[in-house]
């Protein structure tokens, strides 16, 4: 375990001096890559809890970016700019749909389950369409990013980096606790069997509905740090190829593992960024490439790890 | 709000929901026998489309270019089987979900590559344009009837196919038990090939007779596959009895909500509010039916009996 430790060690580190390096290349598109990258990872973290843990496969975690990004976008339109209170209802109002989404949806199993949340996530995103208000296919422009009374500053590239930066970390050492906790051994046993589950006396519906609901939560605070990310707010935030994209990372870095989402989520953004600045068909590369990672490379970038791949 | 006007539209459901019937009965069989989901149908469809544009130009006949059109998907299809989706098939749904989002964006760029990315204009032959008076005073586009007619015939067809033919025995059996069917010596990799091949043929023709109606361009294909699944999964996934009531019903739902939500709204909210809520209801209204169908019933209306 301690080559991995190393090696997990060195990329915080590397992440650390990311801003720094730039500024030295005076590349200081890097800092905005690797930012965005980074906000894509809390979000595929706060998937993994409830696809890698909890065997349940959402196929709308874009929703929760969507109602995430549009509450900081809606509070700031009716001249809102207090950081704490929007980022609070961006992570209540994301709960509170996961928690509509997931009573229905967690019932169901298999490609229904799939489906379903799909289908919710669409009804988000043709609602996000239809609002003229907020600007409707547009979206709307966000003037004002978020105020912390003075604390951070998010117009200063560096500063809301490392604060992007700390969350991932945060919500990272949060999945892991709560993986590991007497919660998440039901969640795990119950996506292990949930016939056996039950015969020693849990109802699993419950602890997979409140695993929904944190990972929605979670993944509405990555919407607002998009939102002042982009500076924009549109439905393509809820766009189902979205979803799958937040699913890929999920996958190609390692499901049910703590480094993973953030492994995965570096590898098809990077590797999306190289492509595109290469070809603009770069979709076409990108495609088969997620077939055969799919198709021959099971464990994921995490299980390339010393140490294996569960749980690290 | 006239009863013409509610007869096109119920019309226009119906035109709808035979398109949505066509490239939702071979997603479900595909689902139903081979256990796979596949997002890449909707790559089907608009390959059928790009197909029969580009047959129509080079032969300059429009029956000769639909014929080529068909026969050009129905061997993408199986090639795509044979090269991709084969070792999917033992697979969780996840993977199989993750490995054909994969190819959807293969395809929509591959697309992109060769016609470009605006939408093509998919001409008619002059006999299928022109309107028919269904009854006096009410006249309707000629080529939607056709399409609606051609939807029924093929879905008499399928149903013959399935019910009173030796491959429809064959397909029943390899739904309901692969292994049986194989031990008692029939080529079940062939039989599902075959099958997916026809399921492409099937999506390609909805795409071609999409093509003078709705846009042809990249991506024409996803914009059908969701609301094809939110039919799949109210009739019932892996049935074709399920998969008719459902297009049907999503089809006429979905349309009639789109003309007549607005003005219905209008009558009980203000104008203003109607005017918002309106169309976003209307975009809304079959993800809320497929809900309502999966709280009342998880296995949708026509649960297959399939093992």
């Amino acid at each position: 375990m301690r080559a991995r430790a190393l090696i997990l060690a060195a990329c915080v580190l590397l992440l650390l001096a990311v801003p720094a390096l730039a500024t030295l290349l005076k590349q200081p598109y890097y800092i905005d890559l690797i930012r965005r990258v980074m906000i894509f990872a809390i979000a595929a973290v706060s998937l993994n809890l409830i696809l890698g843990y909890g065997g349940l496969v959402s196929f709308g975690h874009a929703a929760y970016l969507g109602v995430g990004g549009y509450s900081v976008g809606i509070l700031a339109f009716y001249g809102i700019h207090n950081g704490w209170l929007q980022w609070s209802v961006a992570i209540a109002a994301s709960a509170l749909v996961a928690l509509v989404i997931g009573a229905i949806s967690v019932r169901t199993r298999g490609i229904y389950f799939i489906m379903i949340t799909l289908a919710f996530t669409q009804m988000l995103y043709y609602l996000g369409i239809s609002v003229e208000e907020y600007g409707g296919d547009d979206g709307m422009r966000l003037k004002v990013k978020s105020q912390f009374s003075g604390l951070i500053d998010l117009g200063d590239p560096v500063a809301f980096y490392y604060l992007v930066f700390a969350l991932l970390l945060v919500c990272t050492y949060l999945t892991y606790r709560l993986v590991n906790s007497r919660f998440g051994l039901v969640i795990r046993a119950a996506k292990s069997n949930e016939a056996r589950t039950r015969a020693i006396g849990f109802s699993p519906y419950p602890y997979q509905l409140a695993a929904f609901v944190i990972s929605g939560a979670l993944c509405g605070l990555a919407g607002a740090l998009l939102a002042n990310h982009t500076g924009y707010v549109t439905p393509a935030y809820m766009d189902w190829t979205r979803s799958g994209e937040i699913m890929f990372m999920v996958i190609l870095g390692g499901m049910a593992t703590s480094p993973g989402p953030a492994l995965g989520a570096f590898a098809l953004l990077v590797a999306e960024d190289l492509l595109a600045g290469w070809t603009e068909h770069w979709q076409v590369i990108l495609g088969p490439l997620l077939v055969l990672s799919v198709l021959f490379f099971r464990r994921g970038l995490a299980g390339l790890l010393p140490g294996g791949g569960k749980d690290g | 709000m006239n009863l013409i006007l509610v007869f096109e539209q119920l019309l226009n459901g119906l035109q709808f929901g035979v398109m949505l019937f066509l490239m939702a009965a071979g997603l479900t069989l595909v689902f139903g026998i081979m256990n796979l989901v596949n997002l890449a149908h909707g790559s089907l469809y608009m390959v059928g489309a790009y197909l029969t544009v580009a047959a129509v130009q080079w032969t300059g006949s429009y029956p000769l270019g639909v014929l080529l059109g068909l026969a050009g998907t129905l061997v993408v299809g199986m090639l795509l089987e044979v090269v991709a989706l084969r070792t999917l098939y033992e697979r969780d749904h996840l993977d199989q979900v993750l490995a054909t989002f994969g190819l959807i964006l293969f395809f929509n760029e591959l697309i992109a590559i060769l016609w470009g990315r605006t939408a093509l204009f998919m001409s008619l032959p002059s006999y299928l344009q022109g309107h028919v008076e269904i009854f006096p005073g009410s006249i309707y586009p000629l080529y939607r009837v056709v399409v609606i007619g051609v939807g029924l015939v093929v879905g008499a067809a399928l149903w013959y196919v399935v019910a009173k033919t030796r491959l429809g025995m064959l397909i029943r059996a390899g739904a309901s038990n692969r292994t049986m069917v194989a031990a008692l010596g029939i080529n079940i990799r062939l039989l599902y090939t075959v099958v997916f091949g026809f399921g492409a043929a099937l999506a390609g023709l909805a795409g071609l007779m999409a093509g003078p109606i709705y846009a042809v361009q990249p991506g024409m294909g996803e914009l059908i596959l969701i609301q094809v699944f939110v039919v799949i999964v109210i009739g019932g996934i892996g049935s074709i009895r399920g998969a008719l009531v459902g297009a049907l019903v999503v089809g006429v739902v979905d349309t009639l909500g789109r003309a007549f939500l607005k003005p219905l709204l209008g009558h009980f909210i203000s104008p203003p509010a109607a005017e918002a809520a309106g169309p976003a209801l209307a975009s809304m209204l079959i993800y809320l039916l497929m809900a309502l169908v999966l709280a009342v019933r998880p296995e949708g209306l026509f649960p297959a009996k399939s093992g």
